[in-house]
Parts: structure tokens; C-alpha cells; sequence
């Protein structure tokens, strides 16, 4: 689907989607370093549940929202990708961890 | 001579007020005007919490209260036309709401005024539970520790508003009615007993005239002999990020829309608050919310806004019909969403039918003349 330009340098770096390892390149950001790993969708919408993936690539559009590390909602397209980043695809909403001691 | 676009009923506003006055009236068809400033508007609409909202109302004019219970008693029905006649699920929860006392002080001052509240003469009392910290827990678990307690009223609940607008405005539009957007009214001119609108150059005539126009009927109003003295009253409000389902109800200053986003507003806000957007305002809203909801602390905001409420000298809504011009009635109120109903099923067919109800009889704007306070 989406094919590397043969002149951009950068070594490969290996990191992790739903827990599979993949290829991407340093400097690539974790939403470009899904679509090069053929991950077109990377969540389901809240709303309808459809599937959505990156597309504006710069931040504005919300759409390549993941778990990155650990941590939901992140921008993909903000992201640079690490050499053992584990990326999860996100269904539906984050959850916000309702803790009964919170603040006591 | 140019000649003028006649209507039955020329409705000055489409917002909230405005929609739902027009679903009321809406098998006038085409001859029901509604006029719509467009875009340009303050379209307090458009900046509201959601909230259909009973519990506290009415302290110093107890049919305030009533009129606030009569159209949260309304609000299933509207709601179950709109989903009829439009398709549209205006997302209407009814199953209690609360609002939080951060500190002692706040729950004691919360009491204070359900005792006043209650105790006035005609009040309409209703079911009010008053919580403690372990009270509120069990109801809300993710409430935070130094929360003190709430008040709970079953009557309470929200809705999604921009849905509510605009499926108002399809129902109204499917009658046939008549909307005109993109100019606002300049003019009212009496004639004969009708009403000449003047619109930039073009003008129209009207048997019947309603003002809903929010902060627009203070212009407007004594055009037709009203007074509608309302000033804009700022309040803003947080929008954080989608999150799962995590608040079954809503709280008076926080919840959470059917699509998973969650609100942060404050009731502080409706005091006093009529300044530029300011970012200090934002932030007390988001400490108040974690005090409330520690778990919202890595919740992300995605935006903030400012609206301006539309707001009358004793906070009160407005209802008259013109004693020098008949026909022409005044429509407002700062609680678009929670009257909704009341406007839609009580007001609207009453002003259609030429006499305003006798419950509104209270909200005369005549209790801002100088003359009669004198």
C-alpha cells in the first residue's frame, strides 16, 4: 500500500502494534511508521465504531489516535516512533481509571 | 410601492427560544415566519451546557419553580416528537442529577437555600436528598476525597442541545414554515394593528410578532412597547477529550455527552462573571472538576469556549405581551434548554391562540417598569 522513497536514509528500528513486532525507520513518526507497516487503521470511532487511521499527518485531525506506551489518545502524527515502542489500536473511547482512594 | 411578504406570526430569533416557539406553532406552515440572524449571532444556543436542569430553581419567585418542574415534566413527550417527526434522538436523560459541595461551607450554604427555597409561600416543593461525602460515593464512586456532599434531585437531567436545535428546526421546516436567515432585524414598525419588519432593504409584514431573539429583544422590545432589559452574562465552559462512559448522570457543573465527551462548566460563573475570557476563569473550572473528579486528571483538553448568556435584571425569564401593540410578545430566558418543552408545548400554542398562559403571568416584563416597582 504505502512504499518507502529509496532516498531517504534512517536505520531500521523495531517496534511493536497490538503487541506483533514491525519494521519502521528512525525519525518516522508512529502514525507514518503504521501505514509503512501496512496498519491502515488504527482505532475505531467512539461515535459510529467505524475504523479510522492516520490522515492529516500534522496534528490537526485526530484521527491516528493510539495507546502508545501505555498512554491512550495519543497522536500518532506527533509521535516520533522508538526502538521497542508498543503501539496498541484503540476501540472506541479511552477509559478514564476511576479509583475509589483517588486523592485520599 | 414595494410589497411586503405577509405571515400570520413573525418569530424574531431561531435560537433555542425561537426553535422551539416555532415547533409549537408549526402547523402555521408558511405562514410562520422565523428569522434568523444567521451566523453572526451571540447564539447562546450554541454554548450551552445541555442541561435540563430543576433542582435550586425558583429562590425569589416561586412559579419560577413551577414553570421549571412543568417543562422537565414536558420534556419526555418533546423529545419523544422530535425522535417521531425528525428521527433525531436528542440523547434526553431524566434519571437524577447532582450537584457537588466541594467544602463544608458549600454544603451548609447549599442547605441554607433549599430552606429558603422551600419555605416560600406557593412553592412547588419536590423530592430533594441531601448527601454526604459516603452518601455521594455511593452514587458516584469516582468522586473525590475531599468532596463534602451534594444534593441529589431525581427530576434533573440533560440532553444533547445542538441536537435539540436542530431537530427543532427540521420538524419546523417540514411544516413548511417560512425560515429567513442572514439579516438581522432592524426595525419593527406598528401598522394597523400588524407588524412591519424591515430587514436591511426588504421588508415584511407580520399579523403577530415574537421576540426571541436573546440578547437582540433589549433593541427590540420597545420597538413594540416591551421592555426586555437583558444583559449578556458570560459563562465558559471545558471540553475534554472522549472518554468511555463513566458518568451516568449529570452533575450541575460537570457531564458527559452521549458521544463521550465530558463538560466542565460552573455554576460559580453565573455570578458576576460578565468579563473577557480569561484563562484564570479556565483554570478554576478544571481544579473545581479534579476536587470533583480525580480521575479526570490525565483526561486531555481538546477546546474551551465562552457564551454569553442572556441574562434579565433578576435573572429571571421574560414573557409579555404588549399592552400598547397586541400582538407583539416578548420571549427570553437564560435556560433555553430546560424550558424547551415548556416554550414548544405550553407557550407556543398559547401565543398562537393570542393570549399568553396564565403560569407565565409572573414573568410580565411589566416588573421592570419604573412605574410599577415605584
Amino acid at each position: 500500500m504505502f512504499v518507502r522513497l529509496p532516498d531517504l536514509a534512517g536505520e531500521f528500528i523495531e517496534f511493536f502494534v497490538d503487541g506483533q513486532p514491525c519494521t519502521a525507520r528512525a525519525g518516522d513518526t508512529v502514525a507514518a511508521a503504521l501505514l509503512a507497516a501496512g496498519h491502515l487503521a488504527c482505532r475505531n470511532t467512539p461515535v459510529s465504531g467505524a475504523p479510522r487511521g492516520p490522515y492529516c499527518l500534522m496534528g490537526m485531525c485526530f484521527e491516528c489516535l493510539a495507546t502508545v506506551d501505555g498512554r491512550p489518545n495519543q497522536q500518532g502524527c506527533m509521535i516520533a516512533v522508538a526502538s521497542g515502542m508498543r503501539v496498541e489500536t484503540q476501540r472506541g473511547a479511552r477509559a478514564v481509571v476511576v479509583d475509589p482512594d483517588a486523592g485520599a | 410601492m414595494m410589497s411586503a411578504r405577509e405571515f400570520d406570526v413573525a418569530i424574531v430569533g431561531g435560537g433555542l427560544v425561537g426553535a422551539a416557539l416555532a415547533f409549537g406553532m408549526r402547523e402555521l406552515g408558511p405562514r410562520l415566519a422565523v428569522l434568523d440572524e444567521g451566523d453572526v449571532a451571540h447564539r447562546a444556543s450554541h454554548g450551552n451546557f445541555g442541561l435540563i436542569w430543576v433542582q435550586g430553581k425558583g429562590l425569589r419567585l416561586a412559579p419560577y419553580g413551577s414553570w421549571t418542574q412543568h417543562s422537565a415534566r414536558a420534556w419526555p413527550l418533546l423529545a419523544t416528537m422530535l425522535r417521531e417527526l425528525t428521527g433525531t434522538d436528542v440523547a434526553l436523560r431524566q434519571g437524577g442529577g447532582l450537584h457537588l459541595c466541594l467544602t463544608p461551607d458549600e454544603l451548609e450554604r447549599r442547605a441554607q437555600h433549599f430552606v429558603e427555597l422551600f419555605g416560600q409561600d406557593g412553592f412547588e416543593r419536590y423530592e430533594v436528598e441531601f448527601l454526604d461525602r459516603a452518601g455521594v460515593a455511593r452514587r458516584l464512586p469516582a468522586v473525590g476525597a475531599d468532596v463534602a456532599g451534594g444534593t441529589w434531585c431525581a427530576l434533573d437531567g440533560d440532553c444533547n442541545p445542538l441536537r435539540l436545535l436542530s431537530a427543532l428546526h427540521d420538524a419546523v421546516g417540514r411544516e413548511g414554515v417560512v425560515r429567513i436567515a442572514g439579516a438581522a432585524v432592524d426595525r419593527i414598525e406598528p401598522e394597523n394593528g400588524a407588524f412591519l419588519l424591515h430587514r436591511g432593504r426588504s421588508v415584511m409584514r407580520a399579523g403577530r410578532v415574537v421576540l426571541a431573539a436573546g440578547l437582540g429583544n433589549a433593541r427590540l422590545a420597545p420597538m413594540v412597547g416591551l421592555v426586555a432589559p437583558v444583559v449578556p452574562n458570560q459563562g465558559q465552559v471545558i471540553v475534554l477529550e472522549r472518554v468511555q462512559p463513566f458518568l451516568p448522570f449529570p452533575l450541575e457543573t460537570i457531564r458527559q455527552t452521549d458521544e463521550g465527551t465530558v463538560l466542565l462548566g460552573d455554576a460559580q460563573a453565573d455570578r458576576g462573571l460578565d468579563e473577557a475570557t480569561d484563562p484564570a476563569v479556565l483554570a478554576a473550572i478544571a481544579q473545581r472538576a479534579l476536587r470533583a473528579l480525580p480521575a479526570l486528571r490525565d483526561a486531555r483538553v481538546s477546546r474551551a469556549w465562552a457564551a454569553l448568556r442572556v441574562m434579565s435584571p433578576d435573572g429571571f425569564p421574560i414573557y409579555g405581551q404588549s399592552r400598547t401593540h397586541p400582538g407583539a410578545y416578548v420571549v427570553t430566558c437564560h435556560s433555553g434548554v430546560t424550558l424547551a418543552a415548556a416554550h414548544a408545548l405550553t407557550l407556543a400554542p398559547a401565543i398562537r391562540d393570542g393570549a399568553l398562559p396564565a403560569m407565565v403571568a409572573p414573568f410580565s416584563s411589566e416588573r421592570f417598569d419604573v412605574r410599577a416597582a415605584a
